[in-house]
This record gives structure tokens, sequence and C-alpha cells, in this order.
């Protein structure tokens, strides 16, 4: 497969396990600039590894992860960290600096990498944290925001240094549905008016669908389906049809692999 | 089948061994091996100072003031039985600057700073900030690694010396005030005994070792936690375990290099 113009990652025949556990086992898909592009699936599934090897902090076991062209695995350390100057990652849990305020998390990664004087950083934190409504929070600390004020804290945190690319994982897991909405709107304006690629992972059917360009659907160490929000809606594919369909039981099984029930029921009566 | 399971379990602990003693090494290397950026180095170098030495200072200088007291009256007790109490300051000050001073300092400060240093960056792996560290093209080592190594460094040396001082402090109020030995002898025979080389400097170069020590383990046990709540347990009790050995067994070593002969 060669790389795609309209793509800013590739992801060419990867394969990762975690020592025996295999989480995938080829899978190739690729996300084009300026656009959301979702991954679906069901839990532990490896949705957040996926993340992980885009961003360099793990090695796939087989195939290439390319950034605009550039083989990710291939970079040295240095490399790879100008690299991630370019990227950058909503973390389910914020992971907002506990020991600095909001305005200082806004801020740290314009002090470390921009150079540029305090004055205009000061500009920008605001204008950033206007953005995501929160620049009347900007001196309390992570502690005191609710878990929907600290994810939109970590968002403006992630477009400080307005990177090419924001990678999203579970943006909306644990959220009330005010928070919820507000994210949604966030990942969807920040990406049309920043020109940002947005890859969004998560297993909120309903929401992602309302503002993905392209889904991808994992199950299975593989992807089982990709297409536009539309067409997904449309396929016959039953695996999918469960998952977008969140019915309880169908080919991904509501029961973990187990002996046959009545054997182990009767198995130490004696 | 026993016996080849046994040597299999033998080995796997001797690999696991060398891959942590490996794995450190190679952290280590990482936090301090670079160029020091002055600019944006010292002021995180100086809150470590803050919360690694001088919130430590409390435990060390009361701990000191009562060990001081205790040897100084177990002392007095047993010279005064050959009529030379008036030896109570060297006895108080050599055990002090040449073995009490530095160990039981590292040992504190492993139960103080070390648990703490291993808390702290585990749950600061569990919440994934040294993660979103990397993503952000900052080296979680040079920014949160170093400047804990090197303040655990600084202080745990300083804090001996403050543990010893105020020791010979409490062996002064036990010998001299309560217990009336001279105090121009209890000083004059105490300056004539103790050596910089030999007692000060050594004292030092303890300390400064057990601090390479202790903050080192405290650092890789955090910085390598599985990170959840058990695993945030196993490791601050590692640090604790691990380094209080380690201290022991490296003052018998360094003892018998220093004193042996």
């Amino acid at each position: 497969m060669t790389q795609n113009h309209n793509s800013l990652v590739e992801i060419q025949n990867m394969a990762f396990s975690r020592g025996s556990h295999v989480i995938y086992e080829d899978i190739s898909l690729s996300i084009p600039k300026g656009k959301v592009t979702a991954i679906m699936g069901p839990s532990g599934i490896g949705k957040t590894t996926l993340l992980k090897l885009i961003g360099g902090q793990l090695t796939p076991s087989k195939g290439k992860v390319l950034f605009d062209g550039i083989d990710v695995h291939q970079c040295s350390r240095n490399q790879l960290f100008v690299l991630r100057k370019r990227m950058s990652m909503l973390f389910q849990s914020g992971a907002l600096f506990t020991d600095m305020n909001v305005f200082d998390n806004v801020a740290f990664a314009l002090r470390e990498h921009s150079g540029l004087p305090e004055a205009i950083i000061r500009r920008i934190v605001l204008m950033k944290l206007e953005a995501v409504g929160l620049r009347g929070a900007a001196p309390l600390m992570p502690t005191e925001l609710s878990g929907g004020m600290q994810r939109r804290a970590a968002l403006a945190r992630a477009i400080a240094l307005e990177p090419e690319i924001i990678l999203y994982d579970e943006p909306f897991a644990g959220q009330d549905p005010i928070s919820m909405g507000v994210l949604v709107k966030l990942i969807r304006e920040l990406s049309d008016a920043l020109n940002l690629t947005s890859v969004v992972v998560s297993h909120d059917v309903q929401e992602v669908l309302g503002i993905a360009d392209y889904v991808y659907v994992l199950a299975d160490k593989r992807i089982i389906a990709h297409g536009t929000p539309e067409e997904l809606r449309l396929a016959d594919n039953p695996q999918l049809t469960q998952f977008i369909g969140g019915k309880p039981d169908g080919p991904v099984p509501f029961h973990y692999p187990a002996p046959d029930y009545k054997k182990e029921l009767l198995s130490g009566l004696d | 089948m026993g016996l080849i399971n046994q040597i299999a379990k033998l080995g796997r602990g001797a690999i696991d061994l060398v891959v942590g003693l490996g794995s450190a090494g190679m952290m280590l290397w990482g936090a301090i091996a670079h160029r020091p950026r002055v600019r944006k180095g010292t002021p995180l170098l100086i809150k470590q100072l803050y919360v690694i030495g001088v919130q430590s200072m409390v435990i060390i200088l009361v701990s000191g003031l009562f060990i001081g007291m205790v040897l100084a009256l177990q002392g007095y007790n047993i010279l005064v039985g050959f009529g030379t109490e008036e030896s109570l300051g060297p006895m108080v000050a050599l055990s002090l600057l040449r073995e009490l001073g530095p160990v039981i300092t590292a040992l504190l400060f492993a139960g103080r700073a070390g648990s703490a240093l291993t808390a702290e960056l585990g749950l600061m792996k569990s919440t994934e900030q040294l993660s979103s560290l990397e993503m952000m093209a900052i080296d979680p080592l040079r920014q949160i690694i170093a400047p804990r190594f090197w303040a655990g460094v600084i202080s745990l040396p300083l804090l001996a010396l403050m543990f010893t001082a105020i020791g010979i402090y409490g062996g002064h109020i036990v010998g001299v005030e309560w217990k009336g030995i001279d105090s121009g002898a209890f000083w004059s025979i105490l300056q004539s005994s103790v050596e910089w080389r030999q007692d000060i400097v050594n004292c030092i170069i303890k300390s400064a070792l057990f601090a390479v020590v202790v903050t080192w383990i405290a650092l890789y046990r955090g910085y390598n936690v599985v990170p959840n709540p058990e695993g945030i347990s196993r490791a601050t009790t590692q640090t604790v375990v691990q380094s209080s050995l380690a201290v022991l067994a490296l003052d018998f070593l360094l003892t018998a290099m220093m004193f042996g002969s």
C-alpha cells in the first residue's frame, strides 16, 4: 500500500500483541487530513492502544504507522519528539497536571516549546480557554473542576500548540448529557475552525456517528467495517448491527467463553 | 520435575533481577546524562528540594535530638563505671558521624521522602500524566525524574549533617546539663577526637551514596509501577523495604572500606 496524499496517518498491515495476547492481527486504515475519523469497537478491544501506536508510545510487532509519510517507529527519540509537537492527545482521564492550576496546565507546553514571551502566552492561553468556555476557571486547580470541565481544560491544553492532529481517547466516557453535548460540539467546531485532523476513539455510538466523517469499527482483532456513518447505519453485517443497535447478545456473545453450564454446576456435588 | 522447576524459577529470578537493574540504569542515565537546563531546571529543582528536603527536616531533627539524648544517657551509664565520663562527647559525636547520622537519616528519608516519591510517580502514571508529557514531546525523565533525583542527592547529606549536629546537642543536654559533666571537657575532647577527613568527610560520602541508592530505588519503583491501587501500594512498600536493606548492606561495605584497616 502506498501513502495516500490526502491522509495524515496511514496504518499499513499492522499487528500488535501484549505478551501472548494478540490485540491486532492485521490492520490497515487511513486517516484523512482535516476530517473527523472515528474508531469504534467494544470495550477492551484495544482502541486506546491504537492511539498509543499512532503516537509512538507503543511499537507494533509487524507493519507500519506513517504520520505525514514518516514511519513513526523508525524515528529516533528526538525525531519522535519533533513529530509529537505536531500531534496532541486528549486522554480519557484528562491527565491534567494536578500540581498546577488550569491556566498553567494550558500554558505548560507553550512555555516548554514555543519560546514566546509570557505576555503573548497569556493571551494564547486565554483564547484557548475561551474556546472551551473555561476562561473564568483559569485560576482553579484541576481537583476543583467537574469531570466534564477537566476534559474541556485538557482539550484547551491539547490545542494550545495548534497541532495538526488530535487523538481523542474516549472523550465521552462517564460524561453527563450536557457535558457530552458540549464535547461533541467542541470536537466538531474545533475540527472545522482550525482544519484539524481528529481521531475519536469511542464506543458511544450515537455521539460518534453524529460528528464523524468516516468510521472504522474494530472487533475480533481486525477492522470489521468502515465507511461514512450513513453507510454503516445501512450495512447488514450482523456484528455491526449488534454493535450499533446495542443488542446484548449476537455474534459478540453475552457470555465469556466457559465450559458447559450444566456440567459445571453438577460437577461439585459428590 | 520439581528440581528442574526450582532451577527454572531461580533462573527467571536472576534474569528479572538483571533486567530490572538494566532498566533502572537506563532510567537514571536518561534522566541525568544531558546538558543541564539552568533556566527551566532550577525552579523544578528548588521545588523538589523544598518537598523532599525541607519537609523532611522536622522528622530528622526530632529523631536526631532524641537519639543523641538516648545515646548520651546509655553511654554515660557505662563510662561513669570506668570514671571516663568526660569521653562522652567524642563517643556521641563519633557514633553519630560515623554510623548513626548517615544510616538513620537514610532510613528515615526512605520512609518519609522515598515512599512519597514512589506514590507520587505511581499516581502520575495511573492518571496518565507521564504519558501526556511524552505526547507533548516533553521527556518525563528530564522533567520529572531528574529534579527529584538531584533534590534527593543534595538533601540527604545536608539532613544527615543536621541530624548529627542536633544529636550532639542532645548528648550535650543529657551529659552536661543533666549529668553534670564539665562543659569545657565535653567540647574540647570532642573537638580533638573528631577528624575532618576521617569522620566528617566520610559521613558526607556515606550519606551521598545512600541518597543515590534511596532516591534511585524510589524513582524506579514509582516510574515502573503497575498503575492500579494494588500496584502503587506494592511499589511503595518495595521502596521502603529495598532501600532500607540496600542502605544497611551498603553501610557495612563502606564501613569496612573506611574503617576496616
